[in-house]
């Protein structure tokens, strides 16, 4: 008996703890899914009778949200695998050369707020004339990326054990054929979570587009930003627009929990 | 992934004891693999800082006069009180910010260290709001905080509260946006806590249950110690990223109602993307990266410390 009554107050301790998530993205659907009017009743309409998908019809029919959307997958993509590029072999060599000097200055980067790249970048991309294309915004998500990558595989590479690749260079290999034939396949885990973060810290990112972005080169987060702006009241649409912004993360998060959580712990890095 | 990771964050990875000469020169041949990232590194962040060193001793204003003032910007700054009260809030919010999170993350922390059906769900989506776009979320919250129509106040009106003017109010914005910030990054604290919990040694529970100790005893006299160095991380993790708290906050409130919420963060965005004052703003930033280096540093010290003791 008191073994049950502990459960069941374990059981609500638990259901305590994940509801304010649970709560607020649920709300964020109801409110996408309502008629304008049900969105300021009061008292509340939770659930939605009958639901409607008008509002996600109407963020749908603004061309230019799937503009956005483009925008946003370019800029996160192309990001991402520039950091991939430079920062895999990067973590490699640092752990290799075990050099704190490199380790400690991403880290200095990583707790940088990101807003203090902003003004001498984006003085550097006026004076370029490169403001209104998607280039700056490329550039400037690196600084958000490249740290992640780095970071998560300089503690990737530490764990491996380095006893194959010392076979391979005594069999002759050079030492950049031990890391392309040897490490890099031994790595793929590692790459999976620092991909993984690294596209989703680029994703969210907000402050950068909305500095560096014209009409035409906006990401997403930032033209949901000006849907509030201009539109006080219109609950329905920009729960609907802010709910499809957040989906892909939401759902890679739910499909990738452990790549995640093994990646977050191991380095605690985070977006700029 | 070795669960102990959380640790290494603090002391760089590759912190290791010294290496005999040979092995050195060994290792320098790995050099090129650093290459491409130092390239990206030094042009998109070193750059950056350098440059704002620069600009920040200009009167530097967008697409007009631009001259060298030495450190009168610095000067003017610390005579500015907006920036004097922009400082004030910052610490209030971050001391906030801290707090609560650490507190309901080490009980989360312990609640997702026990065994129970449907754990892997329910910690997935525990951790959804710190992954989700910040953008997104401050906009629910926006909706959830409108005093007349939003769902916050019928929630304490039923309650049989009196309803709160939330953001709209400059007694209760600091607190509210809090709120948010709480909900959004209690999850990272918890993830680095329950890697700190999977790394404890067992034999000191076996022990103290030998010796009969009620399980607050176990808590608080063999898991709080124990936990205490992943505790210090999270506290620098969470600090750092208080202080640079600003998606949230600019979405919600854009640092009102007046300027009631406006941080550091705030201040500095206006004064660079709002009055174009670069050279100003350069300075806020030079400053702001000193506090932020000089917290670390004081953390790293006191982790130092709790790892000794």
């Amino acid at each position: 008996m008191r073994r049950l009554l502990e459960r069941l107050g374990f059981g609500f301790a638990v259901l305590v703890l994940v509801s304010p998530a649970v709560l607020v993205f649920l709300w964020m659907l109801s409110l996408s899914l309502k008629t304008e009017l049900d969105n300021t009743a009061w008292p509340p309409v939770f659930i939605p009778d009958p639901p409607t998908l008008d509002n996600y019809r109407e963020v749908f029919a603004r061309n230019d949200f799937l503009l956005y959307a483009w925008n946003s997958v370019v800029v996160s993509v192309s990001s991402t695998l520039l950091a991939l590029a430079v920062g895999v072999p990067a973590g490699y060599g640092i752990a290799k050369m075990q050099a704190v000097r490199a380790a400690a200055l991403i880290l200095v980067a990583r707790i940088t707020p990101g807003l203090s790249y902003l003004i001498p970048l984006f003085l550097l991309f006026q004076w370029l004339e490169l403001t209104g294309t998607l280039f700056p915004i490329v550039i400037t998500h690196l600084v958000i990326t490249v740290p992640i990558v780095v970071w998560v595989m300089i503690s990737f590479f530490e764990g491996l054990p380095g006893e194959l690749e010392e076979a391979a260079l005594v069999d002759g290999a050079t030492i950049w054929q031990a890391f392309r034939h040897v490490a890099l396949p031994l790595a793929r885990p590692g790459i999976t979570v620092a991909t993984i973060l690294a596209f989703i810290f680029s994703w969210n990112n907000f402050v950068f587009a909305m500095v560096l972005a014209g009409r035409e080169t906006r990401t997403l987060p930032v033209a949901v930003n000006n849907m509030l702006t201009f539109e006080q009241i219109a609950w329905g649409p920009l729960s609907a627009a802010a709910l499809l912004v957040t989906l892909p993360v939401l759902l890679l998060t739910l499909l990738a929990q452990k790549q995640i959580v093994a990646g977050l712990t191991a380095g605690g890095v985070k977006g700029a | 992934m070795p669960s102990g990771g959380a640790a290494t964050l603090a002391g760089a990875p590759a912190a290791e004891a010294a290496r005999p000469r040979r092995r050195r020169n060994y290792a320098r041949r790995y050099a090129w693999f650093i290459v491409p990232a130092a390239v990206v590194v030094v042009a998109v962040i070193v750059f950056p800082w350098a440059f704002t060193l620069y600009v920040s001793a200009f009167d530097w204003r967008l697409g007009g006069e631009r001259r060298w003032v030495g450190l009168a910007n610095y000067a003017a700054l610390f005579g500015d009180a907006r920036f004097g009260w922009a400082m004030l809030r910052t610490l209030l919010y971050t001391a906030l910010a801290v707090v609560f999170p650490l507190v309901l993350g080490l009980a989360a922390a312990l609640a997702f260290h026990r065994r129970f059906p449907l754990r892997g769900l329910a910690r997935a989506v525990f951790i959804l709001p710190m992954m989700a776009t910040p953008v997104a979320v401050a906009l629910v919250w926006t909706m959830m905080f409108h005093p007349q129509l939003g769902v916050l106040n019928w929630l304490l009106t039923t309650a049989g509260l009196p309803p709160s003017m939330w953001v709209y109010s400059a007694n209760t914005v600091i607190p509210t946006l809090v709120m948010v910030e709480v909900w959004h990054w209690t999850p990272l604290v918890m993830l680095l806590l329950l890697g700190g919990l999977a790394a404890l040694p067992v034999d000191p529970y076996e022990a103290a249950k030998i010796d009969g100790a009620t399980p607050w005893q176990a808590f608080r006299h063999v898991t709080l110690p124990l936990l205490m160095p992943f505790i210090v991380v999270a506290l620098i993790i969470r600090t750092i990223d208080a202080l640079k708290a600003f998606d949230t906050i600019y979405v919600i409130t854009q640092g009102g109602p007046g300027s009631a919420s406006e941080t550091i963060n705030i201040f500095l965005y206006l004064q660079a993307f709002a009055f174009y004052n670069m050279g100003y703003a350069s300075a806020v930033v030079v400053v702001f990266f000193a506090i932020i280096m000089a917290l670390a540093a004081l953390l790293l010290w006191t982790r130092q410390r709790v790892k000794l003791a």
